[in-house]
C-alpha cells in the first residue's frame, strides 16, 4: 500500500500497457495494470507485502527470558489443586425443547433484499442465532448464500443500532408513544384519513399488504406511497408496455444453452440473481457429451459480476444499449426501428450472435438490464417471444410485489403533498428516504412539513434526525414477518432470538394505526394466514411451513401471455462522446443499508477490489484523455449538482460512460460508515435515476487514499493456474498433469488408511461473489482490519 | 580470645541442616507429593452439602431409576447436566407432592427461579472434557462417579486429576465396558478385564494411547 498511495507517477502510462498487451508476452492472468506490465511500483508492493524479518530490537536478554519463564512455570501448577471449587451448577427450570447443550439448533427463516425474501437457515447455538445459510428447500436459494445473508447476522448484533424508542431526540417508550399518537391517529378519522401518508420501500409481505389494504380501507383518503433507490421500476414499466397490464419475468437459466444480456447484472443484481447464478453454473460445467455448455453474451455499462464471466463481452455506453437491443430485434424479424451500430463495441459480433440466438430457438434467453429504460425490456420480452423462450427458459407470473395491484403514489408525489402542507401524519416503514431520495425532490427540506413524522428503522440514521419520533426496528432475526421471493414462494420469517431492546416490527406499528397498540407480530401474522389457509389442519399446515421454510404451493404459476404492444420509436441519440454518468448498487453495501456493517464495508468489491469507500469507476482511455490518475479527487457535476470523489481505473468500464456507487458518503448511522467514500445520491436526479450524459469531470488537483487488495497474493511468477480452452480440454482431458513433488522431507509421510479429505472448488461454477469469504469471516469470527 | 561456641557446636550445625534439609524434604513430599493426592487434598470421599437434601441411594438404588431419566445430555452432548426443576416434577407433580423436603422444587417450578446445586465434580477450565465421547466410547458412569446408587449425599469418587485420567487413556482396555453395561452401577466384568478391554478397543474404534494422549485432546 504505501509504494503507490501518494505516487505522482500514478499517471497511467497506456502506451506500455498496450505495447504489453499487443506483444503476446505479457502474463495471461492480471489483476491490475501494475501487474500486467510489472511496473516498479508494483514489485515494491509485493516486496513489502511480505516483508523480511523485522530485527529484533527489543530482544530480551537471555536472563529475562529466564525470568518470564520462571514465572510463568510457578502460575502453572497452582489452579487446579483447590479441591473444593465452590462452583454452582444450575440447570433451567423449564428447558427449551429439543435443546442440547453445545449442539446448534437450526431454524428456517427468509431473509429481504429489497423486499424479495430469500430462504435461510439460521444456526442458533443456545438460543443465540451465530451463522446464517440458505436453505435447500427454498428455490431463491437452494441452500446457496449471498453476501449480504452472510453479513447481515452481524448487523443484529451491531452496538450502534436504535435500542430505544425516541421522541425528538428524548428516550421514551412503546406506552409513551402510543398514547400520546393516539389522539392524532383518532383525529385522521374526521376526514377520512386525508393527512394520512405511508411510505414503504418495496415489500412483498402478503400480511404486510393486507394490512396496508385495510389500513386505506379504514382511511380511505389516505395514500400509500413507495420508493425505493434500487428496485424493479424499468423492468416493471418495460412489462406494462409490453404486455399492458403488470408481470414478473422469471428465468430459469438452466435451461438456456445461448445467453444475451443486455447490461443485465442477473448474477447479483436481480432479485432470484443467487438462482440465476446456481442455474448458470450448472450449464458452466462441462458435462457428457448429451449437455451443451452455455454461452454467455453480455453487453454493458460496467464492469459486473456477469460481465466478468462472459464469453463474449461489450462495453457501451448504457445509452447505447439500446441501439444494440435493436440491432438484434431487428435481425430477428421483430419492427424495432432503425439502429445504427457503426462505431458501436461488439457490433462484429452481432452476425454470429444473432445465428446463435436462432439456433437454439426455445433454449436461448435474451435479459435486460433494470437500469436500461421500458423500451429495452419491451424489446427483450419480443425477442424472446420471437426466439421461442417463453415458458421455456422465461415465465411470465402474477407480480409479486402487492404495490403493483394496489394504488400507490410515488415519492415525488407525496413531496408534492407534503409541499402543499396537506400532510398530518407520515408514518415511514424503514428506507432512509432522506438519505437516499433523489437530489431533485429535496426530500429533506419538504419532511419538516409534516405535522408528525414517526420513522421506524433499525438505526438512528439521517430520516431519524427529521423525525417525530422514532421507533427501533427489529432485525429479522428477531421478529415475526413474511415474504415472497422472487417466484413468489412464501415464507414465514421467524425469529429466532427475543428482540434484544425495544424493537418493534412493521406489522405492529400498523396494527397500532389500525387500533391494535400491543398486537404481537407472531399473532399478526399467524391471523392473516390462517385466514388464507384453505388446509383442514391450520395448525399443521403452519409447523409444516415453520419447519420447511416455505409455505407449499405458492410459488406462481407462469401466465400465458404475449408481447401485444411493440415496442415505441427510438427517442433521439445524442452525441457519441457525450459523457455519461452511471448510478449503480454498491456491490458491497448494496443502496447504503449495509454501510454500517464492518464486514461489508472491509470486503473487497469483486471488480475494483475496494474496500472501505466507493470510487468514481472511470475506463483507462478517459482517465488518459483527462489525465486523471487512481486516487485523484475529481468534482463531478451533473444536472447543476456536483459530488467529489476520487478516481479508480477500471479496466472494462466503457470509454465515454463514469459509473459511480450508491451507499457510502453517509452522514449519521453509526461509527463503522463514518468518513466512507462520497454520497452519489446527492446528484442522482429523479427522471433519470440510472444513468444520463451531460456529465462534467473536473480535476481538484487533491488526493484520496484508496484502500483496494487489488495487487494482494501475486503469484509472482508462478504458474499456479492454468487456463484452457474447452475444445481443447475435450480434446485431451490430460490437459493438467498432476505434479507430485519429488522433494524429500523430515516428515514421515502421511498414512490413510480409511478416507482422504480434500475440497475441490469448481473454478467453471464460481462467478466471484465472494459470499465465501463472507462466510469464512462470519463462521470464525475473523475480526476486520480498518482501512489504514 | 575465648572461643564463643562450644566444642559441640560444629556437630549441632551440621545436624541442624541436615535435620532442616530432612524437614524441607519430608515439607515438600508431603505439600507437593502426598496432600495434592490425598482425600484430605483433593475433596474426594467428602460428601458436598445442597439445597436440600437429594438421596441418588433412593431414586438409583432404591427406585432403579437409570442414569439418563434425569442427566439426559450425557449421550448426546459435551456438557453433562443437572436435570431441569421441570424433570423432578415429572413425578414430583404426582409422588410425594406434601412433603416438605421438596418444597425448594415446588417453588423453583411455580416462579422460575432455578436450583443452584453445588458442584462435586469438576475439572479446569483449561480442560476440555466431553460426556458424549466418554459414554460412547464405554466409560462407565461408574467408573468416574463411583457407586452414585449408595451416595446419600453425592461426594467426588475419584480426584479427577490428569494423572488419573491419564491412567485410562494411556490404557483404555484395563477400564472399557460393553456399551450396554455403561449405565450399571456395581458392574463387575465377566471375561478377564484385558482380554474384553482389547476386544472392545478395536470394535468401538478406541484411540491409540498415542492419540489419546496428545495434549489437544483435552487441551483446546
Amino acid at each position: 500500500m504505501q509504494s503507490s498511495s501518494n505516487d505522482p507517477k500514478g499517471i497511467l502510462d497506456i502506451k506500455a500497457i498496450r505495447e504489453m498487451v499487443a506483444s503476446g508476452r505479457g502474463k495471461e492472468i492480471w489483476r491490475s495494470f501494475d501487474d500486467l506490465v510489472d511496473s516498479d511500483q508494483f514489485l515494491e508492493f509485493v516486496k513489502d507485502e511480505f516483508p523480511r524479518q523485522a530485527s529484533l530490537a527489543n530482544a530480551l536478554s537471555r536472563r529475562d527470558f529466564l525470568k518470564v519463564l520462571g514465572a510463568s512455570l510457578a502460575f502453572a501448577g497452582l489452579s487446579s489443586c483447590a479441591p473444593r471449587t465452590g462452583e454452582k451448577i444450575v440447570p433451567y427450570v423449564r428447558p427449551p425443547e429439543e435443546l442440547v447443550p453445545g449442539k446448534p439448533l437450526f431454524f428456517a427463516s427468509a431473509m429481504t433484499l429489497d423486499g424479495y425474501a430469500q430462504g435461510i437457515l439460521v444456526r442458533s447455538d443456545m438460543g443465540r442465532p451465530t451463522k446464517i445459510e440458505g436453505n435447500p428447500k427454498h428455490p431463491a436459494t437452494l441452500g446457496a448464500s449471498d453476501i449480504f445473508m452472510q453479513a447481515s447476522i452481524l448487523d443484529l448484533y451491531d452496538p450502534d443500532r436504535a435500542q430505544v424508542v425516541k421522541n425528538q431526540g428524548e428516550a421514551r417508550n412503546w406506552v409513551d408513544f402510543t398514547t400520546a399518537t393516539v389522539p392524532q391517529v383518532a383525529a385522521l378519522g374526521g376526514n377520512k384519513g386525508a393527512g394520512l401518508r405511508i411510505l414503504t420501500e418495496t415489500i412483498t409481505s402478503p400480511t404486510l399488504g393486507d394490512q396496508l389494504r385495510a389500513l386505506l380501507a379504514q382511511y380511505p383518503s389516505a395514500r400509500w406511497h413507495t420508493y425505493s433507490p434500487v428496485g424493479r421500476a424499468e423492468e416493471h414499466a418495460g412489462a406494462a408496455q409490453a404486455f399492458g397490464e403488470p408481470v414478473d419475468a422469471v428465468y430459469q437459466f438452466d435451461r438456456a444453452t445461448i445467453i444475451l444480456s443486455l447490461d443485465a447484472d442477473f448474477m447479483f443484481r436481480t432479485p432470484g440473481s443467487l438462482r440465476y447464478q446456481r442455474d448458470f453454473g450448472l450449464r458452466r460445467q462441462a458435462l457428457p457429451e448429451t449437455e451443451e455448455m452455455n454461452r454467455l453474451y453480455v453487453v454493458e455499462s460496467s464492469l459486473t459480476l456477469t460481465g466478468s464471466n462472459a464469453d463474449h463481452r461489450a462495453a457501451l455506453s448504457a445509452r447505447q444499449v439500446e441501439t444494440f437491443a435493436r440491432a438484434v430485434a431487428g435481425r430477428l424479424g421483430i419492427d424495432a426501428g432503425a439502429a445504427d451500430t457503426a462505431g458501436l463495441p461488439g457490433a462484429n459480433w452481432l452476425d454470429p450472435l444473432v445465428d446463435d440466438l436462432r439456433s437454439h430457438s426455445g433454449a436461448s434467453l435474451v435479459i435486460a438490464g433494470d437500469r436500461q429504460p421500458a423500451a429495452v425490456h419491451a424489446l427483450a420480452y419480443a425477442m424472446n417471444q420471437a426466439l421461442g423462450n417463453i415458458g421455456q427458459t422465461v415465465i411470465f407470473t402474477d407480480p409479486v410485489e402487492p404495490a403493483l395491484t394496489n394504488p400507490v403514489g410515488t415519492l415525488s408525489d407525496l413531496v408534492q403533498d407534503l409541499d402543499a402542507g396537506s400532510v398530518d401524519m407520515l408514518v415511514i416503514l424503514d428506507g432512509n428516504p432522506v438519505y437516499t431520495a433523489p437530489a431533485d425532490l429535496h426530500f429533506a427540506e419538504s419532511l419538516p412539513k409534516a405535522r408528525q413524522v414517526i420513522y421506524l428503522s433499525m438505526y438512528e440514521d439521517e430520516t431519524a434526525a427529521l423525525a417525530h419520533w422514532h421507533i427501533p426496528a427489529t432485525h429479522f432475526l428477531e421478529m415475526w414477518s413474511d415474504a415472497r421471493a422472487y417466484d413468489g414462494t412464501t415464507s414465514i420469517i421467524q425469529p429466532v432470538i427475543d428482540p434484544l431492546y425495544q424493537g418493534k416490527s412493521a406489522h405492529e406499528l400498523v396494527a397500532f394505526l389500525l387500533g391494535q397498540p400491543n398486537a404481537k407480530g407472531y399473532d399478526i401474522v399467524r391471523a392473516y394466514w390462517q385466514a388464507q389457509s384453505q388446509a383442514a389442519n391450520f395448525e399443521q399446515a403452519w409447523q409444516q411451513a415453520l419447519s420447511d421454510g416455505i409455505i407449499a404451493g405458492t410459488a406462481l404459476p407462469p401466465r400465458p401471455v404475449t408481447p401485444t404492444a411493440g415496442p415505441a420509436a427510438p427517442a433521439s441519440s445524442p452525441a457519441a462522446d457525450a459523457l455519461e454518468i452511471l448510478f449503480e448498487p454498491d456491490p458491497t453495501i448494496w443502496d447504503g443499508r449495509f454501510a454500517n456493517n464492518s464486514w461489508l464495508q472491509e470486503l473487497p468489491k469483486p471488480l475494483s477490489k475496494l474496500t472501505w469507500d466507493n470510487a468514481v469507476l472511470v475506463s483507462p482511455i478517459l482517465a488518459e484523455r483527462e489525465g486523471l490518475a487512481d486516487r485523484d479527487v475529481v468534482a463531478l457535476t451533473y444536472r447543476g449538482r456536483t459530488v467529489e470523489g476520487a478516481v479508480m481505473i477500471q479496466p472494462g468500464q466503457p470509454e465515454n460512460s463514469v459509473a459511480v456507487t450508491l451507499g457510502y458518503g453517509r452522514s449519521r448511522g453509526g461509527k463503522v460508515l463514518e468518513g466512507t467514500g462520497y454520497n452519489a445520491y446527492a446528484i442522482r436526479p429523479s427522471e433519470t435515476p440510472w444513468f444520463g450524459d451531460g456529465l462534467e469531470i473536473r480535476k481538484t488537483g487533491r488526493r484520496y487514499d484508496l484502500a483496494t487488495t487489488r495487487d494482494h497474493s501475486s503469484m509472482e511468477g508462478r504458474d499456479l493456474v492454468r487456463t484452457a480452452d474447452y475444445d481443447e480440454f475435450r480434446q485431451n482431458p490430460d490437459l493438467f498433469p498432476h505434479e507430485e513433488s519429488n522433494l524429500p522431507s523430515l516428515y514421515p509421510e502421511d498414512v490413510y488408511p480409511d478416507q482422504a479429505w480434500g475440497v475441490a472448488i469448481i473454478l467453471c461454477s464460481c462467478v466471484g461473489c465472494n459470499a465465501c469469504v463472507l462466510a469464512c469471516q462470519a463462521e470464525n469470527k475473523s475480526p476486520g482490519v480498518g482501512k489504514q | 580470645m575465648p572461643q564463643v561456641f562450644r566444642p559441640g557446636a560444629n556437630l549441632f550445625a551440621r545436624l541442624s541442616i541436615a535435620a532442616l534439609v530432612v524437614v524441607l524434604g519430608v515439607g515438600a513430599v508431603v505439600g507437593l507429593v502426598w496432600y495434592p493426592r490425598s482425600d484430605l487434598g483433593t475433596g474426594v470421599n467428602d460428601p458436598i452439602e445442597q439445597p436440600f437434601p437429594y438421596s441418588h441411594a433412593l431414586h438409583v438404588g432404591g427406585l432403579g431409576i437409570d442414569c439418563r431419566y434425569c442427566h439426559a445430555m450425557v449421550e448426546k452432548s459435551s456438557t453433562a447436566d443437572i436435570p431441569s426443576t421441570e424433570t423432578c416434577m415429572s413425578c414430583h407433580s404426582q409422588v410425594a407432592t406434601d412433603r416438605p423436603t421438596l418444597q425448594l422444587v415446588r417453588d423453583s417450578y411455580q416462579n422460575g427461579q432455578p436450583i443452584s446445586w453445588n458442584r462435586v465434580n469438576n475439572v479446569p477450565d483449561f480442560v476440555y472434557f466431553n460426556h458424549e465421547a466418554h459414554v460412547a466410547k464405554g466409560v462407565g458412569c461408574e467408573t468416574c462417579h463411583g457407586r452414585v446408587d449408595t451416595m446419600n449425599v453425592v461426594y467426588k469418587a475419584e480426584t479427577l486429576h490428569m494423572e488419573w485420567c491419564l491412567q485410562c487413556h494411556r490404557n483404555p482396555a484395563e477400564y472399557i465396558r460393553p456399551r450396554a453395561n455403561v449405565f450399571d452401577m456395581g458392574y463387575q466384568p465377566q471375561e478377564d478385564q484385558r482380554a474384553l478391554g482389547e476386544q472392545l478397543v478395536s470394535e468401538y474404534k478406541i484411540a491409540s494411547a498415542v492419540q489419546l494422549t496428545n495434549c489437544s485432546v483435552c487441551h483446546r
